[in-house]
């Protein structure tokens, strides 16, 4: 699944130039502040028994706060992709505002 | 609070967050709603596949029971409270001058 988003997002960087893998500071400052939120929700979600995982079809390494390690790849590739998407849309679409023109 | 009330709670504060806290307001903008159209069948893609093969599971006690491509509805609350606050995060740095380009 992580693979499928990478896949989905990545090649973003390659055919559109969007550049948002070389800016990784800001990636860093954009997505570790929200990530870590909904780090704690998730490990608030696991030791309440919200949501549980298959251990068979898991890589089996556990993080912190029995988190496994694909909620810490989701966390940081999910957002990641996000940005790709709205760095692409402006690149097509060069008249639309972001903000931060 | 199980998964439904976080979900709402998350999305509510991802929309104040949007349009008074950090004010990107891009849930005024084009860029947004359509990232958000190209993003939204990838995160169903993902959900189906992450529910309807059991690797995720939820409580039955923590969501509504209303499932869209077979992952509970809480689900889009929560993906698009996560996007719409990374992306305010990266416009952000983008009008601090932080790697604009």
């Amino acid at each position: 699944m992580i693979l499928f988003t990478m896949i989905g997002s990545f090649w973003l960087e390659v055919v559109l130039k969007i550049g948002v893998l070389r800016r990784f500071k800001r990636v860093v400052l954009s997505i570790l502040p929200v990530s870590i939120f909904f780090l704690i929700w998730d490990a608030y979600a696991i030791e309440k028994g919200h949501w549980f995982f298959d251990e068979k079809q898991m890589i089996g390494i556990v993080g912190p706060f029995n988190i496994p390690l694909e909620e810490f790849l989701f966390f940081i590739v999910v957002p990641l992709a996000a940005i790709m998407t709205i760095e692409a849309v402006r690149t097509v679409k060069k008249h639309w505002p972001v903000g931060d023109e | 609070m199980a998964y439904t009330e976080i979900a709402f709670a998350a999305f509510t504060f991802s929309i104040i967050f949007d349009l008074y806290l950090i004010k990107g307001r891009l849930l005024t903008k084009s860029v947004f709603w359509t990232s958000y159209a190209i993003i939204l069948p990838f995160q169903l893609i993902t959900n189906w596949w992450l529910t309807s093969r059991e690797i995720v599971m939820y409580s039955p006690d923590a969501i509504l029971g209303v499932r869209i491509a077979s992952a509970p509805a809480e689900d889009l609350l929560f993906g698009f409270a996560l996007i719409l606050c990374v992306m305010n995060m990266w416009v952000f740095w983008g009008k601090k001058g932080i790697q604009k380009k």
